[in-house]
């Protein structure tokens, strides 16, 4: 098994090389089978993993033959995979996921000229993806990291042609670039510290230097280090304040979106959280920070998510605070619920894109919900699957996936450690309100109510390709029944995930124990799903029945002043636009206008003046006569007699 | 008055050797400046017998004449190769004047 696991990344580099090389000779059909095949490969052999490593417990490791890859000084850096219960949830979800929207992309992307193009990019995204959960040392990790930002670019502007989803991609990069930047620097101090980038060697030396450890945590190192990691991952997961990026991102094909907010790039930073967390647990300042940025952003976005009209912008705010709640649980030191969370959201946040992509197929590339409405006769597949997908993220439905990880979350919350949990969980439920709130606006604007299209229109719309509406079934099983393997105690069940991820091989160290408070964790569950169903209802019946009474609230007086802000997203795009893009475009100008045409310039094209003119002096000795040669030759050879001789008589 | 003495072929040399250097630096003519090189070899040839023979001919030594005789075999060559020069610049320019050679000119 073990010698198996490295097929797990090659497939789809494979995929990735044949696709990119010869796919525009093999022609569509081929191309799309070449793509879903090879990630299909790599989603048996990771269950098969999981198999392995749930049956012993233990971790795979896979270095055989890679041998050192970086070896300087006292660091030594191999190429070694590690799969142990984390990352086999991981490649699970990668591959998994990732499979599904390779087959939904077969029927999303026919026809388009780039389709080679696109499955090769797919496959590329879930190498890196793939690597970055497999890798065993940070470094590893940071190459899978860069290789997602890389494809994020790549598949964000794909259709290039547009000038406005080419700059979107490029702001995705160079946004995760300024977090790349963080998160280098924190693998440069963990360098310095601790000489290692093995996960398992910096867990060893932590346990060893107990005394180090403890001056480091003193001297602020430790919550340094994190805090720049942190940094990182707030690019990559989209937190406040480096979160622009991701709604832009909907400027790619909606499957992409997808795989984007689902499976693979925004929880890459989850992840590096949950497997540093022996490094994150050390420092209180650090996990305080995330907990703050992860509420902050859960809400925050929240508010943003109610008043977009774009389908997709609405969910990708929804991803935004999806991501701040896993944040939250990290921080609070529960991983295990936030990877829980994280899995189950790849489940429904993949199952909401989808869906929302064949409703944008069906009706030719309409993505403003204030143009649909009453699809759900029209698509019955999509509809159900799409309202699967809102009960799963909004959680007012027990044991529906996201009910029971977001409900753990909040549990957590409040009973954790850090200070303030309670007003923390204040924060969830209001997110969580807002949740169920636009997601059932998303449902009433789109499917419910009376139709905006027109008449004829209406009547073109079908259910697209049976390869994505079969997807679309498979996953909204997936977001029905997936969170069932982690029903908590208090609901009855065994905390199956927790168990595994914390159980034999100790992937976790969890902070927070189990909360046995006798009733609390019940009314808190009932008091957020209540509110939560109450706010879905009015969502549901506000924007199905024609109400007007949105716009009466959005028409004037605070109701104005909030849609504003909210719809135009609190203007943060053009004050960050003011503050850095103006900032650094300005200031270049004046480097260019001034500092290099003056200055660097000005040195270089002084210099060849000078010798310009020195030489024009020099030329005028070189009459080409050779009588005046001949003159200067005689007076040099006297001067130098006459020198010789005079040096002769002063010495004797 | 015996006029055969060191100083008085030294002095002779010398002013040989300033009327070669006058017609190399004055005249236009290459034929005439190189007639003039010769002078000035010639000049320093005689005051390197003139040192010779006052100096070391009694004592046996007779260095200094094969030093000169060898120095005008070179200057023969020397000569030879100059002229050779000298006729082909005349067949390919039709004049030898060092006024109108000027293609070295910076």
């Amino acid at each position: 098994m073990a010698d198996l696991i490295f097929i797990i990344p090659l497939a789809p580099l494979i995929g990735f090389i044949i696709n990119g090389l010869i796919g525009k000779k093999l022609g569509e059909n081929i191309v799309g089978f070449i793509g879903c095949f090879s990630i299909f490969i790599s989603f048996i052999i990771s269950i098969l993993a999981l198999w392995k490593v749930a049956s012993t417990g233990e971790a795979i490791n896979f270095s055989a033959g890679l041998g050192s890859w970086i070896s300087s000084g006292g660091v030594e850096v191999s190429i070694g995979f590690k799969i142990d219960q984390l990352s086999a949830v991981m490649i699970n979800i990668v591959s998994g996921i990732g499979f599904l929207i390779h087959v939904y992309s077969i029927g999303y992307m026919k026809g388009d000229e780039g389709v080679y193009k696109f499955f090769a990019y797919l496959n590329l995204f879930c190498f890196a993806m793939l690597i970055l959960v497999m890798g065993d040392n940070i470094l590893l990790l940071f190459l899978g990291w860069e290789g997602v930002g890389l494809c994020s670019y790549l598949l964000i502007g794909f259709w290039y042609k547009r000038e406005d989803y080419a700059d979107a991609g490029k702001k995705a990069f160079i946004v995760n670039r300024v977090g790349d930047f963080g998160f280098l620097l924190g693998i440069f101090l963990i360098i310095i510290y601790m000489g290692t980038l093995d996960f398992a060697g910096m867990q060893g030396w932590i346990d060893k230097h107990p005394s180090e450890v403890k001056n480091l945590v003193g001297s602020g190192v430790i919550t340094i280090i994190t805090l720049l990691l942190f940094v990182g991952a707030t690019g990559k997961s989209a937190q406040i304040p480096l979160y622009t990026w991701l709604p832009d991102a909907m400027a790619g094909p909606t499957p992409v979106s997808a795989l984007i907010h689902a499976a693979t790039m925004v929880t890459a930073g989850v992840y590096m959280i949950g497997r540093l967390h022996f490094l994150f647990s050390l420092s209180d300042t650090t996990m305080f920070i995330i907990l703050i940025v992860g509420a902050a952003t859960a809400l925050y976005s929240g508010t943003i998510g109610i008043t977009q009209k774009d389908i997709k912008k609405v969910l990708a705010y929804s991803t935004v605070s999806q991501l701040g709640y896993m944040f939250m649980a990290m921080a609070v030191g529960a991983f295990s619920v936030g990877i829980f969370h994280l899995m189950t959201h790849a489940f429904f946040k993949a199952l909401l894109f989808l869906s929302a992509g064949s409703v944008i197929i069906a009706t030719h590339h309409e993505q403003d919900m204030d143009k649909m409405g009453g699809l759900s006769k029209r698509l019955p597949i999509t509809y159900r699957a799409m309202f699967i997908g809102c009960l799963a993220l909004s959680g007012v439905v027990p044991f529906i996936s996201g009910f029971l990880s977001k409900d753990l979350i909040l549990e957590k919350v409040f009973f954790g450690s850090l200070p303030a949990g309670k007003l923390f969980w204040i924060v969830g439920v209001m997110a969580a309100i807002f949740t169920a709130f636009y997601s059932f606006r998303l449902m009433g604007m789109t499917f419910w109510g009376k139709t905006k299209m027109s008449h004829e229109d209406y009547h073109h719309v079908k259910e697209p390709h049976k390869a994505m509406t079969g997807v679309l079934i498979v996953l909204a099983v997936l977001s029905l029944f997936g969170g069932l393997i982690g029903i908590p105690e208090i609901l009855g069940g065994a905390n199956n995930f927790h168990h595994f991820l914390t159980g034999k091989n100790k992937v976790f160290t969890e902070m927070v124990g189990e909360t046995h408070h006798g009733a609390l964790p019940y009314i808190l569950m009932i008091i957020s799903t209540s509110l939560g169903i109450l706010f879905a209802f009015m969502a549901a019946r506000l924007y199905s029945k024609d109400s007007s009474l949105p716009d009466k609230f959005s028409e004037k007086g605070v109701g104005k002043l909030l849609y504003t802000l909210s719809y135009n997203k609190y203007y943060v795009d053009e004050i960050y636009d003011i503050i850095f893009v103006r900032t650094i475009v300005n200031g270049s100008r004046i480097l260019w206008k001034y500092i290099d045409v003056y200055i660097i310039d000005g040195a270089v094209n002084g210099i060849a003046y000078l010798f310009k003119r020195v030489g024009n002096l020099g030329r005028n000795l070189q009459t080409g006569n050779v009588n005046s040669y001949a003159l200067s030759f005689i007076i040099g050879t006297i001067g130098v007699i006459s020198f010789l001789i005079y040096y002769l008589i002063k010495s004797s | 008055m015996n006029f055969f003495t060191l100083e008085s072929s030294i002095i002779l040399g010398l002013i040989l050797f300033a009327i070669g250097a006058y017609g190399v630096i004055s005249r236009r003519n290459l034929l005439v400046v190189m007639m003039s090189l010769e002078i000035m070899f010639n000049a320093v040839n005689l005051i390197l017998m003139a040192f010779t023979y006052f100096n070391f001919y009694e004592k046996g030594d007779q260095l200094g004449h094969y030093l000169v005789l060898l120095i005008i075999t070179v200057a023969a060559a020397e000569a030879a190769v100059g002229l050779a020069i000298l006729v082909t610049i005349f067949r390919n320019k039709k004049k030898i004047d060092t006024d109108d050679l000027s293609e070295m000119k910076g």
